[in-house]
């Protein structure tokens, strides 16, 4: 335990500074390059489906073997509450972090599992959509609005998921008492990641659901 | 005693801070959705500025939310400059993937146009 404070204060590194927290920094860097070729993709392919069903407008699209006229498939309201739910988490889990660096058990329990419960709200949310989506006819191969779509915003959900068992997980320990103050670093590490993806739909919300 | 009020004082005003970006970022995000809904509809009020627009200020207040996060949320702002280094090298070198991928796409389509 004295070992995690002194490590907590003044990491004996070259740098001074924490390996793990160096360590998370360069993996999000990896990541802003992963999501930028998944961005382009996006954005390369948007307005070439010759076929429906498109986000923005009617379309006409195969269905049952037959060519049918398919309404908008984005239903924005719904991304939108899912879109400030991911943003509310971030402030939750920087408040988790405040209690856990304070050694407040209380408030780290309390906001850790706000942002578990945020996040598990956002995956369902996109499970809701990426259903809904399949049953009016846009499959993964249905034209390169679907593909690229389910590339993009599924990768994004993943790390959504990892976050959310990473972050639960954090909440078992506290909940039992086993993330003191000294170890407030496990939970900073993990909220970094979850900003990153917070900050990444940040700008696919704007990208994919309301550009023109 | 003194150390101990100090350190709570420090947690509040940053508590204040949190709650401060946290409605900032919501009201950025009803402004984008308030933008691109006033676009969409051919007789809301402000229709024919926003519409032209719309792009260009999703971009901004995007980008703004994007920074907001970085820098107070992820502590950009206070912690070292490695960590700020080793997040905005790649973000610029992302930035110059995308740019460079929508013109190569852009330029092949006028080279090889569809029928």
């Amino acid at each position: 335990m004295a070992h995690d404070t002194a490590h907590a204060i003044h990491p004996p590194t070259a740098t001074g500074l924490d390996t793990r927290k160096l360590a998370i920094w360069t993996f999000i860097g990896s990541e802003c390059l992963f999501f930028a070729t998944l961005i382009s993709n996006y954005l390369v392919y948007k307005g070439h489906s010759l076929v429906g069903p498109l986000p923005h407008e009617a379309s006409q699209c195969m269905r049952d073997g037959q060519m049918t006229t398919c309404g908008p498939i984005f239903e924005i309201p719904l991304v939108t509450a899912g879109t400030a739910v991911l943003l509310f988490s971030s402030f939750f889990v920087v408040l988790a972090l405040d209690g856990a660096r304070a050694g407040n058990r209380k408030q780290l329990v309390r906001w850790l599992s706000a942002t578990v419960f945020c996040g598990l709200f956002f995956v369902g949310m996109q499970v809701y959509e990426f259903t809904h989506f399949y049953h009016e006819g846009l499959g993964y191969t249905t034209n390169l609005f679907g593909s690229s779509f389910y590339t993009l915003t599924g990768f994004h959900g993943t790390h959504v998921t990892i976050g959310v068992i990473w972050l639960a997980t954090l909440l078992v320990l506290a909940l039992r008492g086993k993330l003191p103050a000294e170890k407030a670093l496990n939970l900073e590490i993990a909220a970094l990641y979850w900003h990153f993806v917070d900050v990444v739909w940040i700008v696919i919300f704007p990208v994919v659901y309301l550009m023109r | 005693m003194d150390a101990q009020a100090a350190t709570h004082q420090q947690h509040e005003s940053g508590a204040a801070e949190y709650v401060k970006i946290a409605l900032i970022l919501f009201v950025m995000t009803a402004l984008e959705v308030l933008a691109f809904e006033v676009s969409r509809r051919a007789g809301a009020p402000l229709h024919d500025v926003v519409r032209p627009v719309l792009n260009e200020v999703l971009i901004v207040l995007s980008a703004a939310k994007f920074a907001l996060v970085a820098m107070f949320y992820m502590h950009l702002k206070q912690d070292s400059r490695i960590f700020s280094g080793l997040f905005i090298f790649p973000l610029i070198i992302a930035a110059v993937v995308i740019l460079a991928l929508l013109g190569l796409f852009s330029y092949l389509r006028l080279l090889h146009p569809v029928a």
